[in-house]
């Protein structure tokens, strides 16, 4: 079977909501294992004290942020190509949820840096490019609310995802391409040397695992909620259309 | 109570603010699908 028909909004709500609460529950599963493990269970960092349990939250909601637009990135060039209406929705689906990841990668990594840094915030590339992604996700959802033409307002949020994508990027490799700020390169990496001790990666992993989980049951939960959304303009529209007939 | 030293304030505020955060996200989104399988519901029943 092509993985088109699950562009069909009716194979796509058949096939993914009995796999939305399996997906939630598992993904509260697996972040109260790592949320737990990695509060009650890790020790003190040598150069950050405690204040090395932020990385918990801190760097899965981080590595959302980005992918999430990343997976809007993809599903709005299905848009853009295909015309699916269901991907324009995912897209526009995840656009919430990786807002707020953004926006708590923002906030509890000014509550990390002021004791760390000694300053809230600095004009750091990583933590700039991160600033405008945040902008970019706020642009993207009032878009998509603005516009009362849903094609015409999957067209344009789609060419607002692509001009974001440079700032999703940059969030990730800022740190790399201008190798300077105070923010440091990547916790994780493929390269074994590069990574945080054993004793906070493992917790780390098992908490981005969780993070996953949830982005992608709330992703398909909200692209359902999206569909059946999109569903009641459609007969509402047909209703008072019949009814200019009729009259 | 496990004790966090001198940096107790900043991790309890990171952690309470971030998971008040996905809390009322999944409320949210959680709501929103309920609100709207309902209206779907009534709007077929009325015009479908």
């Amino acid at each position: 079977m092509s993985i088109w028909s699950y562009a069909n909004p009716r194979k796509f709500l058949d096939t993914t909501a009995p796999w939305v609460p399996w997906l939630m529950w598992l993904s509260a599963l697996v972040l109260a294992v790592g949320l737990v493990w990695g509060f009650f269970f890790t020790p003190e960092a040598e150069r950050f004290g405690s204040s090395v349990k932020i990385i918990y939250l801190h760097v899965p909601s981080a590595l959302m942020a980005i992918n999430a637009w990343l997976m809007m990135l993809v599903a709005s060039l299905i848009w853009l190509i295909r015309r699916h209406h269901v991907s324009a929705l995912a897209a526009r689906a995840a656009a919430p949820v990786g807002m707020v990841m953004t926006l708590i990668a923002l906030i509890t990594g000014a509550i990390w840096g002021q004791p760390m840094w000694g300053t809230w915030w600095a004009w750091d590339p990583r933590l700039t490019s991160f600033l405008i992604l945040f902008l970019f996700y706020l642009g993207y959802i009032a878009l998509w609310a603005a516009i009362p033409d849903p094609d015409g307002a999957a067209d344009l949020t789609s060419v607002l995802c692509l001009v974001g994508s440079v700032f999703a990027i940059l969030s990730r490799y800022a740190v790399n391409f201008w190798n300077q700020g105070l923010h440091q390169g990547a916790s994780l990496s493929l390269d074994k040397q590069e990574n945080v001790a054993d004793v906070f990666w493992i917790p780390l992993l098992v908490c981005m695992a969780g993070f996953v989980l949830l982005f992608l049951a709330l992703v398909l939960l909200r692209t359902g909620t999206e569909i059946r959304a999109r569903r009641i303009e459609a007969l509402r529209n047909r209703a008072r259309r019949t009814g200019a007939v009729r009259a | 109570m496990m004790d966090l030293g001198k940096y107790a304030a900043e991790v309890i505020s990171a952690w309470g603010i971030s998971l008040a955060a996905l809390a009322g996200l999944v409320w949210w989104s959680v709501r929103r699908d309920r609100r709207v399988r309902a209206e779907l519901e009534r709007t077929e029943r009325d015009h479908g």
